[in-house]
């Protein structure tokens, strides 16, 4: 499989997007966003770490603790609404080119 | 990573273009398109009607997450195999009004391909609108993701 470490894909996860509201108010420790979800902890720190890689979060050490916050400059350049619909659109043709590469 | 579809909305116009390059072959992308068990596939969407002519129509049928059905409809007013489709698109029981497209395929290579697709709407307010829909989408998605967190 193909792992990009794209903003938009970050973000094209409900689960990674509900990660980033819940940090729109507080930085939070790995544990305390964990708790917050059903999921195992190691699936909350692939999440985190997916992020952070792309830059949408900033881990930031607070003594023992690892807190992590948003970074606005990131979350600036995602702000443009037309990307989800850019999106949208990428997704469907990189479906439709793996689906015809198969009738080559 | 590599953006392969490009978007253009020029502020205050009632079109955007859309652009993609891919790595097959002119038939093959045209196919894409007129195929209906392939177009289900790509669009995610059950395929009710396609007839691939001039003064056809075509009609789909998307089930969302939630089991609701949308319907959608248009008109097919050019059909040139391997260089253009002319269609409206209409989603039913919406406000929508129709859009018109226009979808140009394009050989670059024997191997690669390209197509365009110009989407006109009725006014700018509608095409803005259309184009925040999936952004509305993925922010309601993430709110309905935590309400239910804090119910618990």
């Amino acid at each position: 499989m193909n792992l990009r470490r794209d903003v938009y894909q970050a973000i094209a996860d409900p689960t990674r997007r509900t990660i980033m509201l819940l940090l729109t108010t507080q930085a939070m420790t790995a544990g305390a966003i964990a708790s917050k979800f059903d999921t195992a902890r190691p699936t909350v720190s692939k999440h985190l770490q997916i992020l952070t890689e792309c830059e949408l979060l900033k881990p930031k050490q607070n003594g023992r603790e690892i807190l992590y916050q948003l970074n606005p400059e990131k979350i600036k350049e995602i702000a443009d609404f037309i990307e989800p619909f850019r999106q949208m659109w990428e997704q469907r043709f990189n479906k439709l080119e793996s689906i015809m590469q198969q009738y080559k | 990573m590599e953006q392969k579809t490009t978007v253009h909305a020029e502020e205050n116009r009632q079109e955007i273009h859309i652009a993609r390059e891919f790595d097959l072959p002119l038939p093959l992308l045209f196919k894409a398109y007129t195929d209906p068990e392939i177009v289900e596939q790509w669009m995610g969407t059950k395929v009710l009607k396609l007839e691939n002519k001039r003064h056809g129509s075509w009609a789909f049928e998307t089930t969302d997450p939630k089991g609701n059905k949308h319907n959608f409809n248009g008109v097919i007013h050019e059909f040139v195999t391997n260089e253009k489709i002319t269609r409206t698109f209409e989603m039913e029981n919406t406000s929508f009004p129709v859009q018109l497209e226009f979808l140009e395929f394009n050989k670059l290579t024997d191997n690669s391909s390209k197509i365009k697709m110009q989407i006109v709407y009725k006014s700018v307010e509608l095409r803005d609108q259309m184009l925040q829909l999936p952004f509305k989408q993925g922010i309601n998605m993430a709110h309905d993701r935590l309400q239910n967190l804090f119910k618990k």
